[in-house]
């Protein structure tokens, strides 16, 4: 991204700017890829690695994240450049293969051959290895005017996305929603066309959460009947503001920034629980680690109350040993700052939930331990 | 004795034209060459890749109606793509090739000079528009408004089938042939102008001479001519409907489906589906994606093998109407 390679002073004067600006207006900004939030971008305790450029590419879901991060680092380093491109997970996981790339962001964990893969990058014995440090809730968007508060459970949801509820005013919609007043309009579920991660987790949640209702096995790709789709978050928020009637799914930020109405979730817990950052971060906290690797495994049919289950776990992905003796260190330095107190108190201002803490511990002595 | 006094006086030169000779066929030799092996190399790439995606595939590669490339048992096939990319540069060709042809009627045998200048740079300057802006006009103009046209062909002919509509924003093969019919409007256009214009004069004179009417000499004299010309300028059109990315994947929804009707979304063609796919695909996935890229590539020396036959069958026809 041309961003990443603006001079450090330019990036301070827009801080400047925007935070100025947004302490004025009071609220966030409808630009999709703006400097987010009133955010300090000089960091008093960030130490920072040897001078020389870092290059990361991947995930797009994680690109806001990082923006902060970048900017903020590189404020505080002079000397450090580090570049992220989101170039999409599939991308950013090949350039970290082919060795051209020292991180890849990715929005799923690698499969077996992928890992075997990264033992021929990753020297002295190394394999790719998953640093979560990105999390985010998925929002599920709507247009409906006239109804603000709309609720939904997994099975609604699901049969609403599969074309088996047609109409807002089906009875399954009503008997949720007692009090609103549904329109008698037909319903357009919008889904992603291009392969995502968050369609991933979306339909990762829908399958654990609504068996009966969601029998497509959850992937990258969209599997559900009927519908309409698009290419990208940015695009499902377009159609979504566009079209009445229309419902679709992205992450939690690019609903706020566009001022479109979330659904809350009945997860079974006796009080609907709304996407919130609070909410996603509730629900990491139950996932585990799973098989001695960082990739973490979601409750996705969780119960407890405040708990919002649909959450995109995003990752940093490297070798454990064996990285490139040119960029190891400003790496350390970067991701230690990542996942450091200060890298994700940055998160939650800009609608990303932070790792919680035991999970963050493990991360951060992974980062030390890279070698 | 009349070669040796000839040889004589002139050899310098002429060996110096050899020379220059020499390099010119032999730069032009290298740049045919080079040609052949840049096709030959994208043609090995995109067949050892194709054959490696076909391979993993757990479906059948020209039937299945889905593209899951990811994990265990990858199924894909292009059935979908296929149709997809076959209708909508269909109707592309049926919508634009008529209104092309009369354009080019129209200012090489009916409007005055001064009109014909401006229009036939107007049409021109159509074709500089890049594809991402006719995506972007078609999507966010042209979508809305094709609404309530749909509605009415529901209603009038609806009963067919191939023209139902149930409702939902228009993003469906029609509008992506609604929307490449005017993207190739230019190069059919100008193309077929050229031919038009070369018609004999001393043909269309013999025709006037006779007693011919305007349209009588244009449907006896400049329609045969251009006949060929025509053809070729279709397939030109139709090349660039077949390949177009960036405005297919801006309108279109696409889905691996095939609706009986044209006007319901969904659908996809091959190249809109490696530009939607390839961000997040693996290696495998790429794989999957070349494959089909590999049937676009055929599909496209189909078509001008076609072309390139009726243009040879109808330049005899041509000439002996001269």
């Amino acid at each position: 991204m041309g961003r990443n390679s603006a001079t450090v002073g330019r990036r301070l004067g827009a801080a400047v700017l925007v935070s100025g600006a947004l302490a004025l207006t009071g609220c966030g900004t409808d630009d999709n890829s703006g400097l987010p939030g009133a955010l300090d971008f000089t960091e008093e305790n960030l130490r920072c690695g040897p001078e020389g450029a870092l290059l990361a590419s991947g995930s797009s879901a994680q690109a806001n994240a990082m923006e902060v991060w970048v900017n903020t680092y590189q404020a505080s380093c002079p000397g450090g450049q580090v570049t992220y491109k989101a170039t999409g997970s599939g991308a950013g996981v090949q350039e970290f293969l082919q060795g051209t790339t020292a991180f890849a962001g990715s929005d799923s964990v690698l499969s077996e051959e992928e890992i075997a893969e990264s033992r021929s990058v990753c020297a002295d014995g190394g394999r790719a290895v998953h640093l979560p440090l990105v999390a985010g809730p998925i929002a599920v968007g709507y247009h409906l005017p006239g109804v603000e508060d709309l609720m939904l459970d997994a099975p609604t949801m699901a049969r609403i996305f599969d074309s088996g509820i047609t109409r807002w005013n089906d009875p399954a919609i009503a008997a949720l929603n007692p009090h609103a007043r549904l329109p008698d309009l037909p319903i357009t579920p919008f889904h992603r066309s291009d392969g995502s991660g968050t369609t991933d987790n979306f339909t990762a949640y829908l399958h654990a959460a609504a068996p009966e209702a969601w029998r497509h096995a959850p992937g990258k790709t969209w599997r559900g009947r009927g519908g309409q789709s698009a290419d990208g978050s940015s695009n499902l928020v377009g159609m979504v503001k566009r079209y009445e009637g229309a419902i679709s799914y992205f992450e939690l930020s690019y609903a706020h920034r566009n001022g479109i109405s979330t659904a809350r979730l009945d997860t079974g817990a006796g009080s609907p629980v709304a996407a919130t950052v609070t909410a996603a971060s509730r629900a990491l906290s139950g996932a585990r680690p799973g098989g001695g690797d960082l990739a973490l495994t979601l409750d996705y049919a969780t119960h407890e109350a405040g708990r919002y289950p649909i959450v995109l776990v995003t990752y940093e992905i490297l070798c454990d040993r064996g990285n490139r003796p040119g960029s190891l260190e400003q790496v350390r330095a970067f991701l230690r700052y990542a996942a450091g107190d200060a890298g994700q108190r940055a998160l939650a201002g800009i609608d990303y939930a932070p790792i919680p803490a035991a999970t963050i511990q493990q991360v951060r002595r992974r980062v030390d331990a890279l070698a | 004795m009349n070669a040796t006094t000839q040889r004589h006086p002139g050899g310098a030169s002429r060996r110096a034209a050899r020379l220059g000779d020499r390099i010119f066929a032999g730069l032009a030799k290298g740049s045919g060459i080079t040609l052949l092996l840049t096709m030959a190399a994208v043609a090995v790439f995109l067949t050892v890749r194709a054959t490696l995606a076909l391979r993993e595939d757990e479906g059948n590669f020209l039937t299945t109606f889905e593209w899951r490339t990811g994990g265990e048992d990858p199924e894909f096939g292009i059935a979908v793509l296929l149709f997809g990319t076959a209708a909508s540069s269909l109707i592309a060709m049926l919508l634009a090739v008529p209104v092309a042809v009369g354009i080019a009627l129209f200012l090489t045998h009916y409007a005055p000079r001064r009109l014909a200048a401006p229009i036939a740079w107007l049409v021109d300057l159509l074709a500089a528009v890049p594809s991402i802006v006719y995506g972007l006009w078609g999507a966010l103009y042209l979508v809305p408004r094709l609404t309530g046209c749909y509605e009415w062909l529901d209603g009038a002919f609806g009963w067919t089938g191939v023209l139902s509509y149930a409702g939902a924003p228009a993003r469906s093969l029609m509008t992506v042939g609604i929307l490449l019919a005017v993207m190739i409007l230019p190069i059919v256009t100008s193309v077929t102008r050229e031919v038009f214009r070369q018609t004999p004069r001393a043909t269309q004179e013999a025709a006037l001479a006779l007693g011919a009417t305007r349209w009588e000499v244009v449907r006896m004299t400049v329609l045969p001519f251009g006949r060929s010309g025509i053809v070729s300028a279709s397939m030109l059109g139709l090349g660039r409907a077949l390949g177009e990315t960036m405005a297919v994947a801006t309108v279109l929804s696409p889905s691996f489906l095939i609706h009986a009707s044209l006007l319901d979304s969904g659908g996809g063609t091959f190249a809109q589906n490696i530009a939607s796919q390839f961000k997040e695909a693996d290696t495998a996935g790429r794989d999957a994606l070349i494959a089909s890229g590999l049937v676009l590539f055929l599909l496209t020396l189909l078509v001008n093998g076609a072309a390139r036959l009726i243009i040879a069958r109808r330049r005899e026809y041509a000439g002996a109407a001269l």
